[in-house]
């Protein structure tokens, strides 16, 4: 993936100099390691500040609501679907879209590379399968590239975008032999106590700072519940109850539309799972209905249809 | 709900018409009973400040 930086800087300058979008959404060069951070483009000049690797794992659909300029935006797997949810809810409108789409062989974790790596890592670079990890004391290790990856990564069955104007490389090989459930059933298979238990220890550590939601392209809303003062839904402190409602309630209004992007798990400073809630829903959606978030523009999602023979045996 | 640990016999769905008022009698009866030999809620229950 490594190899698709110059021709992602080549379609945007294209994009720009043909005045055929107003802006390009992709990423540059974080300050620390790891961390690329969009990177909203306007001149085709600067376009080569756009890069793309393995740390590109926040979602750029986040950054498309609210906007009236034409846009072109990069869009591995995860970030099209979210795209295509945005389009069916009437975020932003097809026609004002340019998507570039970008086939992804998977995010690097970067928590998991810190945690493997002993030392101060100074830069990160990769090949083909292997993450290259320069340390500031000159050393440097390698990693498999499969090893490291951000748990949705190496469990993703889409990673070939499902809309695109033009794409920046051959589609990739899905991965076909993935169990994309296995920890869901393990908590499933908990007794209710066990599961209280299990989720109180999971959001224990949440500090609140919402990065989960602002990272989240399908949260927003212009005022969140949890900032809603009138009435106030949610209590504000750090009592554990409102933790748990607000990570409970948030993961429900992600029902039927998370398309486990990871942006959430990613972006929260203390390491949170909270995927663990959306993953329970997608996989409800899939066995009850079927249904897989943003594959296609034709079909209404599963909570916005009604159909006869859909599974109701939770109504007496 | 049950996932997030709240007991299966808490939370009750049913879908009742305004002309069926023995289903409607029925369900409530049926929901208290269950409800009641849970007990009540200990857990998500917000602890208020003693001091207002």
């Amino acid at each position: 993936m490594i190899a698709y930086t110059d021709k992602v800087r080549q379609i945007a300058r294209r994009l720009l100099e043909e005045s055929r979008v107003e802006m390009v959404i992709g990423f540059r060069k974080g300050s620390q390691p790891m961390m690329n951070e969009p990177c909203f483009i306007r001149k085709a000049e600067d376009a080569d500040k756009l890069v793309w690797d393995g740390n590109c794992g926040i979602n750029l659909a986040n950054y498309l609501t609210g906007r009236n300029e034409k846009i072109a935006v990069f869009a591995k797997g995860c970030d099209s679907r979210n795209i295509v949810t945005h389009i069916i809810e009437n975020k932003v409108q097809r026609d004002k879209l340019v998507i570039v789409g970008v086939p992804c062989t998977g995010m690097i974790d970067k928590r998991l590379v810190a945690s493997r790596t002993e030392g101060e890592i100074e830069s990160v670079g990769e090949n083909a399968d292997k993450v290259v990890v320069k340390l500031s004391d000159g050393g440097s290790l390698e990693y498999d590239r499969r090893e490291v990856l951000q748990g949705n990564c190496a469990l993703c069955v889409h990673r070939n975008p499902v809309i695109y104007d033009e794409l920046v490389a051959d589609l990739v090989e899905e991965q076909t032999d993935v169990d994309r459930w296995a920890d869901v059933r393990e908590i499933e298979e908990m007794d209710t106590e066990q599961r209280r238990r299990f989720f109180e220890d999971l959001l224990a550590p949440c500090i609140r700072c919402y990065a989960c939601r602002n990272a989240c392209p399908l949260c927003y809303c212009p005022t969140c519940f949890v900032d809603e003062s009138k009435p106030q839904w949610l209590g504000k402190g750090q009592d554990q109850i409102d933790i748990q409602t607000f990570h409970f309630l948030r993961a429900f209004h992600c029902a039927g539309r998370c398309t486990d992007c990871g942006a959430c798990q990613r972006a929260c400073p203390v390491g949170i799972n909270m995927r663990l809630l959306t993953k329970k829903l997608e996989k409800d959606c899939f066995e009850m209905y079927r249904w897989e978030a943003g594959m296609t523009l034709d079909q209404r999602p599963a909570l916005d249809t009604y159909k006869p023979d859909d599974p109701q045996g939770f109504i007496k | 709900m049950e996932y997030m640990g709240v007991e299966p016999d808490r939370l009750h769905f049913s879908w009742i018409s305004s002309a069926e008022s023995t289903k409607f009698v029925e369900v409530v009866s049926e929901i208290t009973e269950k409800v009641k030999a849970l007990g009540p809620n200990t857990h998500y229950v917000k602890k208020e400040a003693k001091v207002a």
